[in-house]
């Protein structure tokens, strides 16, 4: 627990007038988790795209093992071997079967050879329960399967970071708890990740750190069961409430 | 109607020779369209300094003027200014230049066709910009382009009947041939449909599975 893996300061993501990012500061560790939550459009996303180079940045800077991804002359492709990303929409390559996604970074862009590829690639179908569905095309899959893969496909590269960008909100409901259990497994293992998700009480059960942004500023920054019981800020607890849903039929009974 | 059958049985071996000159022709005025408009799809959707607007005004002027006005050009025009080429090289060149705008049409709907997180996907993986367009991009886009690219194939083909200005002895000439030698017109008319109809038809059945495949493939088994 010496320097962190990932160091943001000041990062700031204009598009046009609009100021998405207003200078965002933030450090992970390796090993740590770290959830970030907020209303839709607080740049949650952005920040994401921004640390593996999706985004261009208008002003901070991002360090990655201590190097500032965000200067001029940054090898992103070496950068992005080393961390992963998983998408809302899956985005796994319709051309290629479930094994043909997961070995296409390993072969190609990490030229690895084929066979430690595959076993590698087997392995961590195995570990995600579709080791019997390697030569499937993603069309055959569930939403949930399909996430899956993205994971392991991302995982294959061996990185040193994952990025998640609310990769359960567009699964049905009883599929989401399956990607779900794969990714308390990879904090279990000490995977260092950054998740972006609406689902709190996943985001309870995994972060080691949470961040909650709004307006494209980081509001409130603290341990789960801090934030999740005792938000300090008037913003972090309305954010909150739009989670509870209390009984009201009662009233309504009372009524008529 | 009364139809001179043994002019017709004589007369059939020559149009099946001429057919397969005018398919050795397509064949490679097909090729070359194909890279041709490929190259210009990739100009064009990578908006590549200069060349993209080269090969935008390249698509516009090749869609936008006649074939037969193109091979007049290279026949006829080209020769004023000291450059001579053979009727067939004319006739492969005058293709190349009409199919490649028709192509790089069909190969841009494909690659349109290719949504832009696939490409984020491929990135994040830490593909090249090389390796992302070969594994990635043109895989999804040819699967797309497949029914047009297959359409311009047909087109092409057809086409080839304009080269009998250039005296190539490809089918439409060598029955205006007999039909000016021998004035059996009936006969050679025929003789020519059933020539396009033999060569098109399997082509086109055999597109079509092919379409059916490459959709498959996309999809799954």
């Amino acid at each position: 627990m010496n320097a962190p893996l990932l160091d943001i300061a000041g990062l700031r993501k204009t598009y046009g007038e609009r100021e998405v990012l207003r200078g965002l500061s933030l450090r992970v560790r390796k090993g740590e988790v770290l959830v970030v939550v907020g209303p839709s459009g607080c740049g949650k996303s952005t920040l994401l795209r921004c640390i593996n180079g999706l985004e261009s940045i208008q002003g901070g800077r991002i360090r990655f093992h201590g190097a500032d991804i965000a200067a001029a002359g940054t090898d992103w492709r070496a950068v992005r071997q080393r961390i992963g990303m998983v998408f809302q929409s899956y985005d796994l390559f319709p051309h290629m079967t479930v094994l043909g996604n997961i070995m296409l970074g390993p072969l190609k862009a990490q030229k690895r050879g084929r066979k430690e590829a595959q076993a590698q690639a087997e392995a961590l179908l195995e570990r995600i329960g579709l080791l019997d569905r390697k030569d499937a095309y993603p069309r055959e899959l569930s939403g949930g399967q399909k996430q899956r893969v993205a994971i392991a496909r991302a995982l294959c590269m061996n990185p040193d970071l994952m990025l998640f960008d609310e990769v359960t909100a567009s699964l049905d409901p009883e599929m989401v708890r399956e990607v779900l259990d794969v990714m308390l497994e990879l904090a279990r293992r000490g995977m260092t990740m950054v998740i972006v998700t609406h689902e709190m009480a996943f985001a309870r059960a995994v972060a080691d750190n949470v961040i909650f942004m709004d307006g494209g500023v980081i509001v409130e920054e603290a341990r789960p069961e801090e934030f999740f019981e005792r938000p300090s800020t008037e913003r972090g607890r309305k954010f909150l409430d739009t989670f509870i849903f209390t009984p009201t039929h009662n009233e309504k009974e009372i009524e008529s | 109607m009364d139809l001179d059958y043994a002019f017709m049985l004589k007369y059939a071996p020559h149009f099946a020779g001429a057919a397969l000159t005018a398919l050795r022709l397509a064949f490679w005025g097909i090729a070359f369209s194909c890279l041709l408009g490929l190259a210009c799809c990739l100009f064009r959707f990578y908006r590549t300094p200069a060349l993209g607007r080269i090969a935008g005004a390249y698509i516009e002027l090749s869609r936008n003027t006649p074939l037969l006005v193109q091979l007049f050009f290279l026949y006829f025009g080209l020769p004023k200014a000291g450059i001579f080429l053979e009727a067939e090289q004319c006739a492969v060149l005058g293709l190349s230049f009409l199919g490649g705008g028709y192509m790089a049409e069909a190969f841009r709907s494909g690659f349109e066709a290719v949504s832009r997180v696939q490409i984020e996907a491929g990135l994040s993986l830490g593909l090249g910009r090389a390796q992302l367009v070969a594994r990635v991009i043109l895989p999804q886009a040819f699967a797309v382009a497949v029914p047009a690219l297959a359409a311009n194939v047909i087109f092409l083909i057809k086409e080839t009947s304009i080269f009998s200005v250039l005296a190539l002895e490809d089918p439409t000439f060598l029955a205006k041939d007999l039909i000016g030698m021998y004035y059996n017109t009936s006969e050679a008319l025929l003789l020519l449909v059933l020539t396009y109809l033999a060569v098109l038809l399997p082509l086109s059945l055999f597109l079509n599975r092919l379409e059916k495949r490459v959709r498959h493939a996309e999809f799954g088994r």
